[in-house]
């Protein structure tokens, strides 16, 4: 029963990892939380079905999907964003107008879609597999390969490519990286929409996993991603991942032994004491602030 | 090379820079000396494009106008600053850091060799190429910062006060590694308050005071004129 229920953990722990790593990619570069993330998800997943129901077939209703909702947060930046950032606006500014963006994005969504539970498809099949005692769903298993894949491609993405060594670069000296010639706004672009694109495979898995979508349905998920990435240190992919699993796996053993109530309050009480021990998360690194 | 006509450049409401005309010849070692606040740090940072030249400035490198472009464009066209206080990137590996200063470069076989110029010129980087660049001393931060400029085989290189901070030891080695990039054929635009020692490895001076163009003339001729001497010499 024990194994059933880490089983369960992990596939939501890497769905949490997949949100977390959204939000990490964007503080790394711009040391700006984007409340908007979990309303992006939502985004991503009205996308797909929108898509998937004009019969495009599930590949290109996904690639489409991501060039959209990537495409949204990329033109976001670059029209509120980036001009705050020209400004000099405080961090504060740019927090608030990603609020606002998420209850903007949320509505558009209750208006276009209707703000009814609307039923998604179970896209990558609803077979159950059983191993021993352990039964999952079929929709699991991809939750698992896909997410991996992408969190592995994501990681070397951003330590052995040039546009990653570039990410790298503005993160630590904007100014300096602007001296070698790296293009940062394009390279704040990049990482826009790889932080879209990871919160609309997110959305794809989970989405197909529980069959629904409702305009609302990024909230919780993207408060927990969030906290995900806090949990394992904020600006580390590696950190976000295991932050991700972490906070999955403590949600599905709470529901094991203790009851499906205390889920939420556990994730978050498991947040504080870890963040307690480890002010920085578990793979973060003090912060060096230089002048 | 590099010929500058009126440049004026604003901190806000601050006029920064009065109107600067100078320039610098292909294969020339220039240095532009003065106290501090006299605009020389924002004279580099204008030519590369980081502040924003005010209308009507002149900035003419080989023929294109830097004041209409971007500071990443402006690397591109083979200008490349080595900023004060060598703003390495800390948590890169040394060998990333060399890497970052070629990004604009795409022929791998002419990276390469410029790899083993920085190295060749900066034996000490090879032995930390792994090493964060945060946890180098000053001098080797120094080293790196100008191994990393070098990177993009500059047309003209930039460099803002490297000597600042460092031991004088340390000192005597940057200027006579900066001699030695200049005789290999760099052309560089030296910004120092070490006056004296700029003096001694430049072709051609500008002393700037207040963000207006002083004086300038012969490295040579700046050494011995009384007011020069008197104003950032020390005189004797």
């Amino acid at each position: 029963m024990t194994v059933q229920y880490l089983v369960n953990g992990l596939t939501m722990g890497l769905i949490y990892a997949l949100i977390a790593v959204g939000y990490s990619l964007v503080f790394g570069i711009l040391k700006m939380i984007n409340m908007a993330h979990g309303a992006i998800y939502a985004v991503g997943a009205h996308m797909i079905l929108m898509f998937v129901t004009w019969n495009l077939g599930t590949l290109p209703a996904v690639i489409l999907s991501i060039v959209f909702t990537g495409g949204l947060l990329v033109v976001y930046d670059r029209s509120i964003l980036a001009t705050l950032r020209k400004k000099k606006a405080p961090g504060i500014a740019a927090l608030v107008t990603t609020i606002g963006f998420s209850q903007i994005l949320t509505n558009a969504l209750q208006i276009i879609f209707g703000t009814e539970i609307k039923s998604f498809p179970a896209l990558f099949g609803n077979k159950m597999i059983q191993i021993g005692n352990v039964k999952f769903q079929f929709s699991q298993v991809y939750i698992l390969v896909v997410s991996v894949i992408l969190l592995l491609g994501l990681t070397l993405l951003i330590n052995k490519t040039k546009v990653g060594l570039a990410m790298r670069a503005v993160e630590q000296n904007s100014r300096a990286a602007d001296l070698m010639g790296i293009n940062a706004k394009g390279v704040i672009s990049v990482t826009f929409f790889l932080s879209g694109m990871s919160a609309v495979i997110a959305a794809l898995l989970l989405a197909s996993y529980y069959q629904t979508v409702y305009p609302t349905m990024g909230a919780m998920i993207g408060l927990k991603g969030f906290s995900a990435s806090v949990l394992g240190g904020i600006g580390s992919l590696f950190g976000a991942a295991i932050g991700g699993i972490i906070l999955g796996l403590a949600e599905s053993l709470t529901v094991a032994f203790l009851s499906g109530a205390y889920r939420d309050a556990v994730a978050f009480i498991l947040l504080f004491i870890i963040l307690i021990i480890r002010p920085n998360g578990l793979f973060g690194k003090a912060k060096i602030s230089k002048v | 090379m590099l010929t500058i006509d009126s440049m004026n450049t604003y901190y806000g409401n601050i006029h920064a820079l009065k109107g600067i005309d100078f320039d610098v010849n292909d294969g020339e070692l220039v240095t532009l000396i003065g106290s501090n606040g006299a605009g020389k740090s924002t004279t580099l940072l204008t030519i590369a494009g980081v502040l924003k030249a005010a209308s009507g400035s002149k900035i003419v490198f080989d023929g294109h106008d830097l004041t209409r472009m971007s500071a990443p464009q402006i690397v591109k066209m083979g200008v490349t600053l080595c900023p004060e206080g060598r703003e390495v990137f800390p948590e890169l590996s040394v060998e990333d850091n060399l890497r970052l200063g070629a990004y604009c470069r795409k022929d791998k076989k002419e990276i390469a060799d410029s790899f083993d110029y920085v190295y060749d010129l900066f034996p000490r980087l090879v032995e930390r190429k792994k090493q964060q660049a945060g946890t180098l001393s000053g001098g080797e931060q120094q080293m790196l910062a100008i191994g990393r400029a070098l990177m993009n085989k500059p047309k003209l290189l930039m460099l803002d006060e490297p000597s600042m901070g460092l031991a004088p030891n340390l000192v005597l080695e940057i200027f006579s590694l900066i001699k030695e990039i200049h005789k290999q054929g760099t052309t560089i635009l030296l910004v120092e308050q070490n006056a004296n020692m700029a003096l001694k490895i430049a072709d051609r001076c500008y002393v700037l005071e207040v963000g207006t163009v002083k004086f300038h003339g012969d490295a040579k001729e700046m050494q011995n004129n009384d007011e020069v001497r008197k104003a950032y010499l020390g005189s004797k």
